[in-house]
């Protein structure tokens, strides 16, 4: 019996066009430009100045504040200018441009072989330090801190560590090949989260579309008497942290509150791997898997890249940009952000770049809507989009806020469904963000 | 210069689904009763469907283009599905200026004037026939015999329909004495008097699994408007089978399929979480069974989705559980 959240969901056809392409190490460009902006959270300050000579691996900007991270220089080189670049937000944003230099100088301590390193010596508080100086955040997109994540507050326990492998967005596959291609550094990976947060159970949920990721990570199980495999259905949004943990476990996390609250950590099969690099051989974040795909590319590919590389590089190393594309999405298609250019650079958190021609770009004229509560049976919150919509409308934004407007995720999986092609996710959007002025005008 | 490229909010995919396809189903599922009747009933049928499918869509171009001046939207076909459910809910030999009164009121009361599609609370096409029912009782209960008056272009034969019979009579089993009474077979396929769409719970039914299949419409309403008729007179029938007919009959005479599946089920006039659209269900079924055994009229499947639709918004309102709602 297949796992599955009860509620809500859509099923967006799978596009996973690049799920048979091993990943690429991508060659690096001429210039590297590094975002200080790189995590939830407040950026990190930069440690370096224009002329600096750079190492690979070095740390170049420090995440100060509590919820920041470590930012350390993806290539070898010379700091061009500290400079403001228009990033995947679409506004300016402080980057670090370094100048990539044909030799790579690693720096010091850092393990940059291949062999596997199974033995974990370090104590959950060295873990914890470890994964907090190497920059590691979620690698899913949300890109929060991950020492914040695994830091456990005051008055409760960590029971389960449930890891996100159900890569439930259409197109991406850089989480599939990867656990096809490093299924035994994940493993690893999840049993070091396992000591920080001193769980004795872990699950890896993986959608039943990828066969053999199930397969290969279930034979390596055998190995890891308390990680488990389990398959789920293929349904968006499976891979949302609320609705792994309701499939996975049966638990629901209240409305408002943490995965912590009913004893839940969530990682992302990418983060694992990154945890495995920082803590077994002392490897900053400074890389990742990222699929570069597209119904119109010519070889849509899972590339290993380093950080700040601009995408125009990656989307010429996949054939190069299409004639007809018109639009650039950091992401998949339903949760995706659309990008303004070619020129932004890759940060941690982007996952996949996907290209959609002129005739998947446009958005399709709005009809009235017909109250065919679609949008309501499709969203796995349980919430009611259509009538969400009504209210912003008319500014009822107390009313939005009583019909849990805040719990919305942005899963999309309404406008998605909505016959009358209406822009739910968009006014959603915009009350969210009224009612979420209003809560904290309230606190203060 | 670099590419332009289009920016907006996520998601950037969408359903192949949309409004025109919705209504081109109903269309659809609509089509083997449609075809039925013009063999039952001949060319009154005929006559009246395309007069009120023209009509509707004539009426809704013209209050859009002229009245509101807006952009007209009869490409969205729902004025056809208006149309064609009038025409389903009156006799075959309503007279043509009739019908195009029905059409007017169907598109300018029961669906312009809250705002054009969407927006309106009531059934169109059952807004416009309870007015016609007021309004000219004489001409929309005179119903022509089926098959007999289908050869017929003029002095078409008419007849009571069977729940007309028994409210004249008083009693089930005064009804059949009439010998108005038709067998099952015969209200199966809709050989009986009645409605032009109403009569044949086969054809209806063919449609209906059509609707189904294509997720148009849930089993929610349907099954439970016909469950609660066929509990409510199934009840009356145990205590006293002389005076009452039997579920079966309830089920298959007057408009409870058509009204059931074709009706209740407007999306536009119906609750849209699963729970409401069962509370709405049990509420027409319930309200179908009191007009029919206690209420003057002889049949009530109009008044009870009309007077549910009011209840609507509030039905919606029961809130239904939302994800996280449980205690920390």
């Amino acid at each position: 019996m297949l796992k599955t959240f009860p509620r809500g969901g859509v099923h967006p056809d799978d596009c996973k066009i690049s799920a048979n392409s091993p990943i690429k190490v991508a060659p690096l460009p001429n210039k590297v430009y590094v975002m200080l902006n790189q995590s939830a959270g407040a950026p990190a300050i930069t440690l370096v100045k224009k002329g600096d000579h750079v190492k690979t691996g070095q740390l170049i900007a420090k995440g100060e504040a509590f919820i920041s991270a470590n930012i350390h220089s993806p290539v070898t080189g010379i700091v061009d200018k500290i400079d403001q670049i228009t990033d995947a937000t679409g506004y300016k944003h402080q980057s670090i441009v370094i100048n990539v230099e044909s030799q790579e100088i690693w720096e010091d301590g850092i393990d940059t072989t291949n062999d596997l390193l199974t033995d974990i010596k370090a104590t959950p508080q060295e873990i914890i330090e470890k994964i907090k100086n190497a920059g590691i955040v979620g690698l899913g997109g949300a890109a929060f801190p991950t020492h914040v994540k695994l830091t456990i507050p005051q008055g409760k326990v960590a029971e389960y560590l449930l890891i996100n492998g159900a890569e439930c967005e259409p197109y991406l596959t850089c989480d599939h090949r990867l656990m096809l291609e490093k299924s035994e550094e994940i493993m690893v990976g999840i049993t070091i989260i396992m000591k920080a947060l001193s769980v004795k159970k872990a699950f890896i949920g993986i959608e039943n579309n990828k066969p053999d990721a199930i397969k290969q990570l279930t034979s390596l199980s055998q190995n890891y008497s308390n990680i488990e495999v389990v398959s789920l259905k293929k349904k968006y949004p499976q891979g949302a942290e609320k609705q792994l943990i309701k499939a996975i476990t049966g638990r629901e996390v209240p409305s408002g509150k943490l995965p912590i609250e009913v004893g839940c950590v969530v990682q992302n099969v990418a983060t694992a791997k990154a945890i495995y690099d920082a803590v077994q051989k002392n490897k900053p974040l400074i890389e990742r898997v990222v699929t570069i795909t597209g119904p119109n590319l010519s070889n849509p590919s899972n590339f290993l890249t380093r950080i700040g590389v601009p995408i125009n590089h990656l989307i010429e190393l996949a054939g190069g940009l299409p004639e007809d594309t018109a639009k650039l999405i950091s992401g998949g298609p339903m949760m995706g952000k659309a990008l303004s250019n070619t020129n932004i650079p890759l940060t941690k958190g982007m996952g996949g770049i996907l290209l959609l021609p002129e005739k998947l770009s446009k958005r399709l004229d709005p009809y009235p809507c017909i109250r065919c509560g679609r949008c309501a049976h499709a969203c796995p919150m349980g919430l009611e989009p259509f009538y969400l919509e009504k209210l912003i409308i008319k500014e009822r934004w107390e009313e939005a806020e009583k019909h849990w407007i805040m719990d919305c995720m942005e899963c999309g999986s309404c406008q998605y469904t909505c016959p009358a092609k209406r822009p739910l996710l968009d006014y959603i959007r915009l009350g969210k963000n009224k009612v979420s002025a209003i809560i904290r005008s309230r606190k203060n | 210069m670099d590419k332009k490229f289009i920016i907006s909010g996520s998601p950037h995919i969408y359903a192949k689904d949309n409004v025109q396809r919705i209504m081109l189903d109903v269309i659809i599922a609509l089509i083997p009763a449609t075809l039925g009747s013009f063999y039952l009933f001949g060319f009154g049928a005929v006559r009246v469907f395309f007069v009120s499918v023209i009509s509707c869509l004539l009426f809704e171009y013209l209050i859009q283009k002229f009245l509101l001046k807006q952009k007209p939207t009869i490409n969205d076909l729902s004025a056809i599905v208006t149309g064609m459910l009038l025409a389903f809910n009156v006799p075959s030999n309503l007279p043509t200026w009739i019908v195009i009164i029905g059409s007017l009121i169907a598109i300018g009361i029961g669906k312009m004037v809250f705002g054009g599609l969407g927006q309106n609370l009531f059934n169109p096409a059952l807004v416009s026939r309870v007015f016609l029912l007021i309004s000219f009782p004489v001409y929309m209960t005179s119903w022509p015999k089926p098959i007999e008056s289908a050869r017929q272009l003029t002095d078409v034969i008419t007849g009571p329909t069977p729940l007309g019979v028994i409210k004249e009579s008083g009693s089930i089993a005064a009804a059949t004495q009439t010998g108005e009474i038709p067998t099952y077979t015969n209200m199966m396929l809709g050989n009986m008097g009645g409605s032009i769409g109403e009569v044949s719970a086969i054809l209806l039914l063919i449609g209906a699994i059509y609707l189904l299949y294509r997720k148009v419409i849930t089993w929610h309403i349907p099954l439970a408007y016909i469950l609660s008729v066929l509990i409510f007179t199934g009840i009356f029938w145990l205590i006293d089978p002389t005076k009452y007919a039997d579920p079966l009959f309830h089920l298959l005479t007057g408009g409870l399929i058509l009204g059931a599946f074709f009706m209740a089920t407007d999306m536009v006039t119906s609750p849209t979480s699963y729970k409401g659209q069962i509370i709405f269900g049990i509420g027409c079924g319930l309200l179908t069974g009191i007009i029919r055994l206690f209420g003057a009229y002889p049949e009530g499947v109009s008044f009870s989705i009309l007077i549910m639709n009011a209840f609507v918004p509030l039905i919606d309102r029961i809130s239904n559980k939302h994800f996280g709602e449980v205690k920390a």
